[in-house]
C-alpha cells in the first residue's frame, strides 16, 4: 500500500525542500518507487534543488485541470532510477490547487508508487493545508530556534485536527520530528536548544538530526540533493533518517561536538 | 564543557543560558496556545457572561470574580459551565 508523506514545518526556510529532495532520493536509492510533489504553487523550488528545472514542461496544475496526463508531467530524476518529480506551477496561484484534484492525482500515483512525498509550502494556508490533508505520515522539519518550534507545534495541532485522517476518525497521521541546522557546539555552550529540549516540547518521536553544514548550500548550488554528496555529514544524516524511516534502529549521530585535533590525538571522543 | 568555561560562568554570576530561556518561554507560550486550540472560546462568550451576570445581579449581589463562564469541549458534546459563588448570608442583600 502506497504511503503519502508530507514534509512540513509551518515556518519557512527551515529545510523542507532540502529534506524532501534528500528524503525522496534516499527512499528511491533503497529501491522504493518514489515520487516527490512540489506543493508550493507560485514559488516552486523543488525543481531547482533536484536539478531538473530545465526539464519542467508541465506541472501539477496542468494535471489537475486535465490538460495533460500525469505521465506527461512527471520528470524522471537524473540520479535515481526509481524517483520522479511532479513540479508545482510557477505562474498560477494557490487556489488552483483543490482537494478533489489533488486526491485524484494521489490516487493515480498510488497505483504505481510506494512512497509519495509531498513538499509543503511554508505557512498554514491553503497550499500547506492541501499538502498535509491526505498524509499518512508527516516529517516535521524544525530548527533549534523558538519561532520554528512554535510553528511546528501549530502544524502538529492542525494535523491532529484537520487532516483527512483526523476528520474521518481514522488512525492519526504518524508524526516524525526532524531537527535540521543543528549545531552541537552551540548546544554545548547553552546558546542553542538541544534536540532533547525540542523533543520534550513537541512530544513526538525523533526521526533524525541534520547538522548545520556548508554542504547544504553546495548541494543546492549544484542542483544535487544533499544526500548524494560524498563525505558529507548531511548526506550521512539523511541516509540515517531514511534508514530509520524504513524501520532500522540506528544510533543518533551528529548530535555531539566533533572532537578537535588535539582531542582526537589524545584519543578523546 | 571545560572546567575553565564553567569557572568563567561561575565568576559571571551563573548567568542563565539563552537556550534555557528559550525553552522556558516556549513551554509557557505553547501550554497557553495548546489550551486554546480546538476549544477556542466562541466570540459570544464574553457578551453572554455580561448579560447573565446582569440578570443574576438583579436578584443576588455577586462579585465579578465569583462568576465564571466556561465552554468545555468533549468528544461528543460541549458543556457550557456557569460557576457562581454565592456570597455569605450575612453579606447578601435581603
Amino acid at each position: 500500500m502506497a504511503k503519502v508523506i508530507v514534509v512540513t514545518s509551518g515556518k519557512g526556510g527551515v529545510g523542507k525542500t532540502t529534506t524532501s529532495a534528500s528524503f525522496s532520493s534516499g527512499l528511491a536509492m533503497r529501491g522504493n518507487r518514489t515520487v516527490v510533489i512540489d506543493f508550493d504553487v507560485g514559488l516552486r523550488n523543488l525543481d531547482l534543488i533536484m536539478g531538473c528545472e530545465r526539464r519542467v514542461v508541465y506541472d501539477i496544475i496542468n494535471v489537475i485541470n486535465g490538460e495533460v496526463s500525469l505521465k506527461q508531467a512527471l520528470i524522471k530524476d537524473k540520479n535515481c532510477d526509481n524517483l520522479y518529480i511532479l513540479p508545482a506551477s510557477q505562474t498560477r496561484d494557490k487556489d488552483a490547487l483543490n482537494l478533489e484534484g489533488v486526491e485524484r492525482i494521489l490516487n493515480e500515483l498510488k497505483e504505481t508508487f510506494d512512497f509519495i512525498v509531498c513538499d509543503s509550502p511554508a505557512g498554514i494556508e491553503s497550499g500547506a493545508f492541501t499538502a498535509m490533508y491526505f498524509a499518512d505520515e508527516a516529517l516535521i522539519v524544525t530548527n533549534p530556534e523558538v519561532s520554528s518550534v512554535r510553528d511546528s507545534d501549530r502544524i502538529l495541532g492542525i494535523l491532529a485536527a484537520k487532516s483527512k485522517r483526523a476528520v474521518e476518525g481514522l488512525e492519526p497521521v504518524k508524526e516524525h520530528l526532524l531537527v535540521t541546522r543543528y549545531d552541537p557546539k552551540r548546544v554545548n555552550t547553552g546558546a542553542m536548544l538541544s534536540v532533547v529540549d525540542i523533543q520534550e516540547i513537541l512530544r513526538i518521536p525523533l526521526l533524525g538530526v541534520i547538522p548545520e553544514s556548508e554542504s547544504v548550500l553546495q548541494a543546492s548550488n549544484s542542483g544535487t540533493p544533499a544526500i548524494h554528496l560524498d563525505k558529507s555529514d548531511v548526506a550521512e544524516a539523511y541516509r540515517d533518517v531514511v534508514g530509520r524511516f524504513m524501520g532500522e534502529e540506528l544510533p543518533m549521530r551528529f548530535i555531539n561536538e566533533k572532537a578537535g585535533f588535539f582531542k582526537r590525538l589524545l584519543g578523546g571522543h | 564543557m571545560s572546567m575553565i568555561a564553567g569557572l568563567i560562568d561561575y565568576l559571571r554570576g551563573n548567568e542563565k543560558k539563552s537556550a534555557v530561556v528559550a525553552k522556558e518561554r516556549l513551554q509557557i507560550i505553547l501550554a497557553h496556545e495548546r489550551a486554546g486550540r480546538g476549544t477556542a472560546t466562541p466570540d459570544y462568550l464574553p457578551a453572554l457572561q455580561e448579560e447573565l451576570m446582569a440578570v443574576i445581579a438583579k436578584y443576588i449581589h455577586i462579585d465579578r470574580d465569583s462568576f465564571k463562564v466556561q465552554l468545555e469541549k468533549h468528544d461528543q458534546y460541549d458543556v457550557l459551565e456557569l460557576n457562581i459563588t454565592l456570597p455569605d448570608k450575612k453579606n447578601s442583600r435581603q
